[in-house]
C-alpha cells in the first residue's frame, strides 16, 4: 500500500493527481490480495493438512481380515458421505419419480407414502449424498439422510422401525420382533436385513462374501480417514480382462478394525463408481434421545403391516416371490467375479416389448444392439453393470465386459 | 471538490485525536436515525413484515379443511418447513425467513447498500459529510455498519412477525426436529433467534457487495438496481449445474444451511462454508469500495 499522503499533497495539483492515481491503484490492491489469500487457503490447505499416510505396524491381509471379523463395535455415531457414479444417463428427478413409482406401484400394499424406507433409499443409487448414523447395540440404530433444508430418518428403537421424512412431515411405521436382528446375525445374515447396504461396515460384508480363490486381497499401506489410522485392505479379482470390477479398496480402523471406507474403482479407471467413507465418527455412545421417536402432531402415519405380521423381511421375500414367479428360474453362470446371473423373462418378442410400448423404445435407445450364438439382443451398459436382454427374452446380467457376457450368454444356451 | 481527500484513517495514522471517537458515534447515531427514519426502509420493514402474516394466512386457509399444508404428497414447492407450520407456528418463523432469503431480505438490503453512497452522492450531501473531520474511511465503515444494522433489523422484523403470526393462528408447542426427536418449545425459540442470527450473518456478503457498487456511481437507482440486479443472476447461475465447480464460491450458495440448525445435532459444516464466504465477500467487497471511495473524485 502507498504510504499515506497528507494534506500537503492537495496544494500541489500535479503531483497530487499523479499521487493520487498510484495510490488507487495501489489500494485495489487489497481486495485482489484478499481474494489471492483465500484462493491459496482454499487450494494449500488441504494438502497440507493431508500430513501423509500415518506410521502403523505392519500386518498381513489375513490377521487383517481375522480382526475385522472380531471386531465389535456396538456404538457409534458419524457422518457418511456416500459418491455413486454408475454411469447412469442423468435423469435428475424423472429417474427418482419412475423408481419411486415402480417401487410405489410394485409394493404389495400399493401404498406411496414418501417416508417408506425402500423409495427413499433408492435416491442414494446416484449422486453425492451425506448421511449420519448412529448405533448403540443391535437394538438402537439410526440413519439420516440430509437433504436441502430437510431430513429423512429411519430409527429403529427395540420393536419399532420409523421412517420419518419431514420435508412432507410423513412418518412410516413398522413393527418387527424385538430379537429379530439378532436371530438375523447369529445366522449370519446381513446386517441390517432389509435395509440395501449403505455404510462402509455393511458394503465391506458384502464385498468379502465374494472372497474366495479367484480374489486376491492385500493390505495395501496405511490411510488416514475421518482422522483416524487405517489399514486400507485391496481385494481385486484375479481374472482381470473379464470382469468391470478393478479393484475394491477398504480403509479398516487401525483401534477399532471398523471399515470407515468402501471404495469400487472400475477396471476402465476413472472415477469411483462407489465410494463410501466416514468424514467424521466417533465411537462414543449416542444419546438416548437419538433414538427416541415420536410422530410429530398433524404428521400423516402410515402403518406397515406387512412388517408387523411377519418377521423383517416377510415383505421382500414376498416381493422376491412375486418376482421370481415371473422369471424360468435365476442361473449363475461362470464363477467368482464372472459370475453372471441368467433368467429367461418368458416373452419371446424380445427387449423392444420387455418395456412394453414407448418404454421399452426408450430402453431400447440407450443400449447397443449386438448378435451372436445367442442369437440377438441388446446390451444395456453402466460402468460397473452390464445386461444383455436377449430378443427370445433371456436375460444375462453381470460386473462383466460387454465381450464377457456375451461369451456367458453363448455358453449359456 | 478536490480529489484525493485527505482522508487520513485513524487507527494507522500516529496522531490518533481524541475527538475521533465522539465522531465515529455521533455520525453512526446519526446514520442510524437518517436511515431507519426513511420512509423507503420503513416501507421495506412493512413489506417484509407483511411476507409471513401473508404465508401464514395461505397455510391457515389452504388446511383449514384439514389437508396438510404443501400439497401433500412430496411436499415439493413451497419453502421449507412449510408442512409442519399447521402443528406448530414457531415453523412459520423458520418458513417465513427461508421464503424472504432468496429474495426479499437481500433486495431490502441492496436497496439499502446500494443507496449507502451513491445516494449521498445523488443527493447532493456526501461532499458535507465529507467536510466533517470523519474521514473517507470513518465515513465507510459507518456506513456498512449502518447497513449491517440493517441486515439484523430486517431479519428480527420477518422472525418477530412471523413469530407473532404463528402465535395467532397456530398452536405452540415441544416441536420435533428435522431430524425426529423432540425439543422443548425454549430450546426451539432458541433456536429460531440463532437461526435469524444467522440469516442476517447470510446478507453480510449482499451489504458489502452493494456498497462496493454504491462507490461506483452517482446514481443511488443505479446502484441498487446493480445490486438487486446481481443479487438475482448470481441465484440463477448458482442453478446451474454445469458450473458445479464455481457455485460453491458465490454468496447464496450456503443460504439454506440456516437450516441445519434445526438438525440435532447441529450439522455444522454447511454452515460454517456460509458464515466464511460472507466473511471473504465482506473483505473483498469492503476492501474494494474502500479503495475506490478514498481515491474518487467527490464531485457532487
Amino acid at each position: 500500500m502507498a504510504p499515506y499522503e497528507s494534506d500537503d499533497s492537495t496544494t500541489a495539483a500535479e503531483a497530487g493527481e499523479r499521487d493520487a492515481g498510484r495510490r488507487g491503484i495501489a489500494r485495489y490492491g487489497v481486495p485482489v490480495a484478499v481474494m489471492g489469500v483465500a484462493a491459496a487457503t482454499i487450494g494449500l490447505v488441504p494438502a497440507l493438512a493431508d500430513s501423509g499416510d500415518p506410521d502403523l505396524p505392519k500386518i498381513s491381509a489375513q490377521q487383517l481380515l481375522e480382526k475385522m471379523a472380531q471386531s465389535d463395535v456396538q456404538q457409534l455415531s458419524g457422518t457418511v458421505r456416500i459418491s455413486t457414479d454408475l454411469g447412469l444417463p442423468d435423469l435428475g428427478g424423472l429417474e427418482n419419480s419412475l423408481a419411486s413409482g415402480a417401487l410405489a406401484s410394485g409394493a404389495p400394499d400399493g401404498h406411496g407414502s414418501s417416508a417408506d424406507p425402500s423409495a427413499k433409499l433408492t435416491e442414494l443409487a446416484t449422486g453425492t449424498h451425506t448421511l449420519r448414523v448412529a448405533a448403540d447395540g443391535p437394538d438402537r440404530q439410526k440413519l439420516s439422510l440430509l437433504e436441502n433444508a430437510a431430513e429423512y430418518s429411519l430409527i429403529h428403537n427395540g420393536t419399532d422401525v420409523w421412517g420419518y421424512d419431514s420435508k412432507a412431515n410423513e412418518v412410516y411405521h413398522a413393527t418387527a420382533p424385538a430379537n429379530a436382528r439378532q436371530k438375523d446375525r447369529k445366522d449370519g445374515k446381513d446386517r441390517g436385513g432389509d435395509e440395501p447396504p449403505v455404510t462402509p461396515r455393511q458394503l465391506t460384508d458384502q464385498a468379502l462374501k465374494s472372497v474366495d480363490d479367484t480374489t486376491s486381497v492385500t493390505v495395501d499401506g496405511t490411510a488416514q480417514v475421518a482422522g483416524r489410522d487405517a489399514y486400507k485392505l485391496l481385494i481385486k479379482p484375479r481374472q482381470s480382462g473379464t470382469t468391470t470390477v478393478g479393484s475394491i479398496s477398504v480403509d479398516v480402523d487401525a483401534r477399532t478394525w471398523l471399515p470407515l471406507k468402501f471404495t469400487l474403482t472400475p477396471a476402465s479407471g476413472g472415477a469411483a463408481v462407489v465410494d463410501v467413507g466416514f468424514t467424521r465418527i466417533s465411537y462414543a455412545k449416542p444419546a438416548a434421545s437419538t433414538f427416541d421417536f415420536t410422530p410429530p402432531k398433524g404428521a400423516k402415519v402410515t402403518e406397515d403391516h406387512a412388517h408387523a405380521d411377519g418377521s423383517a423381511g416377510a415383505r421382500e421375500q414376498k416381493s422376491e416371490q412375486d418376482l421370481a414367479k415371473g422369471f424360468d428360474g435365476l442361473k449363475v453362470l461362470g464363477e467368482g467375479w464372472n459370475s453372471v446371473a441368467a433368467f429367461d423373462t418368458g416373452s419371446r418378442d424380445g427387449a423392444s416389448a420387455s418395456g412394453g410400448g414407448d418404454l421399452g423404445g426408450l430402453l431400447g435407445s440407450f443400449g447397443d444392439r449386438v448378435r451372436g450364438g445367442f442369437g440377438s439382443g441388446t446390451v444395456f451398459s453402466t460402468r460397473l453393470v452390464n445386461a444383455l436382454v436377449t430378443d427370445d427374452g433371456k436375460v444375462y446380467v453381470g460386473a462383466v465386459t460387454k465381450k464377457a457376457l456375451m461369451e456367458a450368454a453363448d455358453r449359456g444356451r | 471538490m478536490s480529489r484525493a481527500e485527505p482522508a487520513a484513517v485513524p487507527h494507522t495514522g500516529p496522531a490518533v485525536r481524541p475527538p475521533r471517537r465522539r465522531w465515529t458515534f455521533g455520525l453512526l447515531r446519526n446514520e442510524l436515525t437518517t436511515t431507519f427514519r426513511r420512509w423507503r426502509t420503513l416501507a421495506l420493514l412493512g413489506v417484509l413484515a407483511a411476507v409471513p402474516v401473508l404465508v401464514g394466512v395461505a397455510v391457515r386457509v389452504e388446511t383449514r379443511d384439514g389437508s396438510p399444508a404443501g400439497g401433500g404428497g412430496g411436499g415439493e414447492g413451497g419453502p421449507a418447513f412449510i408442512a409442519q407450520v399447521t402443528n406448530n407456528g414457531l415453523f412459520l418463523v423458520f418458513t417465513a425467513l427461508a421464503a424472504t432469503l432468496p429474495f426479499f431480505l437481500p433486495m431490502a438490503v441492496g436497496v439499502v447498500a446500494g443507496d449507502a453512497v451513491a445516494g449521498e452522492a445523488n443527493a447532493g450531501t456526501l461532499r458535507y459529510l465529507l467536510v466533517a473531520p470523519a474521514g473517507r474511511t470513518r465515513l465507510l465503515l459507518t456506513k456498512y455498519a449502518t447497513t449491517l444494522a440493517f441486515c439484523l433489523v430486517a431479519t428480527l422484523v420477518v422472525a418477530v412477525s412471523a413469530l407473532a403470526v404463528g402465535a395467532l393462528l397456530f398452536p405452540l408447542g415441544d416441536l420435533t426436529t428435522i431430524s425426529g426427536t423432540r425439543i422443548t418449545f425454549a430450546d426451539g425459540l432458541g433456536r429460531a433467534l440463532l437461526i435469524a442470527l444467522v440469516v442476517a450473518a447470510s446478507l453480510i456478503g449482499v451489504a458489502a457487495l452493494g456498497l462496493f457498487v454504491s462507490t461506483l456511481t452517482n446514481s443511488g437507482i443505479a446502484a441498487m438496481a446493480t445490486t438487486v440486479g446481481l443479487v438475482i443472476t448470481v441465484q440463477i447461475l448458482d442453478q446451474i449445474p454445469q458450473l458445479h465447480a464455481v457455485r460453491p464460491y458465490f454468496f447464496p450458495h450456503y443460504w439454506l444451511s440456516f437450516a441445519d440448525l434445526m438438525r440435532d445435532p447441529v450439522y455444522w459444516d454447511d454452515l460454517l462454508r456460509n458464515l466464511g464466504l460472507q466473511a471473504l465477500y465482506a473483505a473483498v467487497f469492503g476492501s474494494a469500495a474502500w479503495a475506490r471511495f478514498t481515491t474518487k473524485d467527490i464531485t457532487a
